[in-house]
């Protein structure tokens, strides 16, 4: 089920831990399997000089969350920001469909650790952050959350399962039409 | 020591015996049970054989037996065909809730034309409270569905009383069996069931071969109609060998369940104890004691499912999660939630079910690999990072 690359980062994942002292910290829970993870960042001369991370969650999700700290180490903020989930996935060698969700939760709890340390030096957060970027990559795959899928741009009934679709007007996925809230990033759906 | 292949619920090699009962009705033994010549009539004696054979382990009439191609199949057949059959009786049907998908989607596809389905809640433990199947029948219950054992948490349910509860109203009972048939002693007659689901790759048979009992003079509308077969329930050219594997499975489980169901009662709980007393923070879900002779399921707290299991594979042990991330609808097993589990702590949802061949030093080599697993995913784990603080915290 997974590539070789997405089992050798599971096997021996790079950067594990925390920062007691760290700079900026970032959390995000995954509102698809209930899942979880944190970046720890320490900034030195607007570098990551360090970057750690715990993850609650499946393989793809270590595997995700130990290429992410592996691509931000020594990166500038700037750089550091621009790295994409579509990036992460691709790196990995690709993920099945169904787990594409994880790779999402990667790329932002380290943009959120970025913004976590802006915050605190109550700096403005670098031009070409992740917003724009996220919503780049949101562009690729579509999958029903139900059957996974794949999907057209605009699709209303998934094609194989027959489900009514509603997509998220937030974060652009696709969730079941009588859904009140939407299982990726947890905003309402109308 | 070749690994620990602990998943039997979801695949098991099929017997040689059964497989060489089988071999013939692949190739000599060819013909169509429904045809009329010595070639057809060979089949047909097989498949009446195979009947008899499976009769005997339930302690029914041959005629009783409908062949299927699996438990999801006979599950739907009980539901749909019973409440269809039946419903000038009434339009309401009761379910627990941790029946399996195929039981609780037959349901739902039933609300869709007019049924209305109650699902009656477990405890803890997953054991369905007969009292609260009694509170769930209104005049309008045609039919009622519990299993015989959970496949994810191995709680053996209490089918006896509520087939005794439902015949004294007069309702139909079906309970899906699939875990259980082969695996521990199912007398229909003793329990007083109306329906039961059963599938041959649980005890040694084959994939594609499975079974619906119905107790003479149930009404049932099938689900496949055309030919003649299975005495107009089911129709469809009968899967010869896969029944004749069926059938002599069920002879050889017959036999020597007692004893095998007492050898590997004694492997589970040593198991149990053993993760128990070994790790900390593990919950045992399911019943302690009531529970099938080879099955032990956990919750293991901060880690996920699916990395466990992936983490375990690596050292040669094969085992299954209902963790919202091992099913590819990403959603937290029903039943695990319906025990009131709290969803992060579903999440470590690890369930073995052991082989009939299962050897002590294999139980023993998981009980050394597993621990080292959880540690280093729990070192991983912000959840158990949070724990560890939060209990410094307490002790000072
Ligand atoms: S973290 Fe749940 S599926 Fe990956």
């Amino acid at each position: 089920m997974y590539t070789d690359k997405v089992m050798e980062h599971f096997m021996h994942p790079r950067n594990v831990g925390t920062i007691p002292d760290a700079d900026g910290v970032g959390e995000v829970g995954n509102p698809v399997c209930g899942d979880m993870m944190t970046f720890y960042i320490k900034v030195k001369d607007g570098r990551l000089e360090d970057v750690k991370f715990q993850t609650f969650g499946c393989g793809a999700a270590i595997a995700v969350s130990s290429l992410v700290s592996e691509m931000a180490k020594g990166k500038t903020l700037d750089e550091a920001m621009k790295i994409t989930n579509q990036q992460v996935a691709e790196e990995l060698g690709g993920l099945p469909p169904h787990k594409m969700h994880c790779s999402n939760l990667g790329a932002d709890a380290l943009h959120k650790a970025i913004e976590n340390y802006l915050e605190k030096q109550n700096r403005q957060r670098p031009e070409g952050g992740g917003e724009e970027k996220k919503s780049q990559d949101k562009e690729a795959h579509f999958h029903c959350p139900f059957c996974d899928y794949t999907l057209p741009e605009n699709a209303q009934l998934c094609g194989h399962c027959q489900i009514r679709l509603i997509r998220c007007e937030h974060c652009g996925e696709y969730n079941r039409e009588k859904d009140e809230t939407c299982r990726h990033c947890g905003a309402g759906l109308v | 020591m070749n690994g620990f292949y602990a998943d039997k619920q979801a695949a098991a090699a099929v017997r040689p015996e059964v497989l060489e009962a089988m071999l013939p009705f692949f190739t000599e033994n060819f013909g169509n049970p429904q045809s009329l010549h010595s070639v057809g009539q060979k089949a047909a004696r097989a498949l009446q054989t195979a009947r008899e054979q499976l009769a005997r382990l339930l302690n029914c009439q041959p005629e009783e037996i409908i062949f299927v191609s699996s438990g999801s199949e006979a599950n739907n057949l009980a539901v749909k065909g019973l409440a269809l059959a039946n419903q000038a009786r009434g339009k309401q049907i009761v379910v627990s809730a941790i029946e399996h998908v195929s039981v609780l989607k037959a349901a739902r596809f039933l609300e869709k034309l007019g049924f209305k389905t109650v699902q009656v809640p477990v405890d803890s433990y997953g054991l369905v409270d007969v009292g609260k199947v009694a509170e769930a029948i209104t005049p309008d219950t045609v039919l009622v569905s519990v299993m015989m054992a959970n496949n994810e948490v191995g709680t053996i349910e209490p089918v006896a009383e509520i087939a005794s509860l439902c015949r004294s109203k007069g309702i139909l009972f079906h309970s899906d069996a699939v875990a259980v048939v082969g695996n521990i002693q199912v007398d229909v007659r003793a329990i007083g069931l109306d329906a039961l689901s059963l599938a041959a790759d649980q005890f040694g048979g084959p994939k594609g071969a499975a079974a619906l009992f119905l107790k003479k003079g149930t009404k049932i509308t099938p689900l496949i109609d055309g030919g003649v077969q299975e005495s107009n329930r089911r129709a469809g050219t009968e899967n010869v060998p896969a029944i004749v594997g069926l059938g002599r499975a069920a002879e050889l489980a017959m036999m020597e369940m007692d004893k095998k169901g007492q050898r590997l009662a004694r492997l589970r709980d040593r198991l149990i104890s053993g993760v128990l007393t070994r790790l900390d923070e593990v919950i045992l879900t399911g019943h302690p004691e009531r529970r099938l002779p080879h099955h032990a399921s956990f919750c293991v707290k901060f880690v996920e499912g699916e990395a466990m299991l992936l983490g375990l594979d690596l050292e040669g042990i094969q085992v299954a999660s209902g963790s919202a991330c091992t099913s590819k609808s990403l959603r937290t097993s029903h039943v695990l939630t319906a025990m009131g589990l709290d969803p992060a702590v579903a999440q470590g949802s690890l369930v073995l079910t052991l082989l009939d061949g299962t050897r002590e030093e294999q139980v023993d080599y998981f009980l050394e690999k597993f621990p080292p697993v959880v540690r280093r995913l729990r070192e991983m784990s912000p959840l158990y990072t949070r724990f560890l603080e939060e209990k410094k915290d307490v002790h000072r």
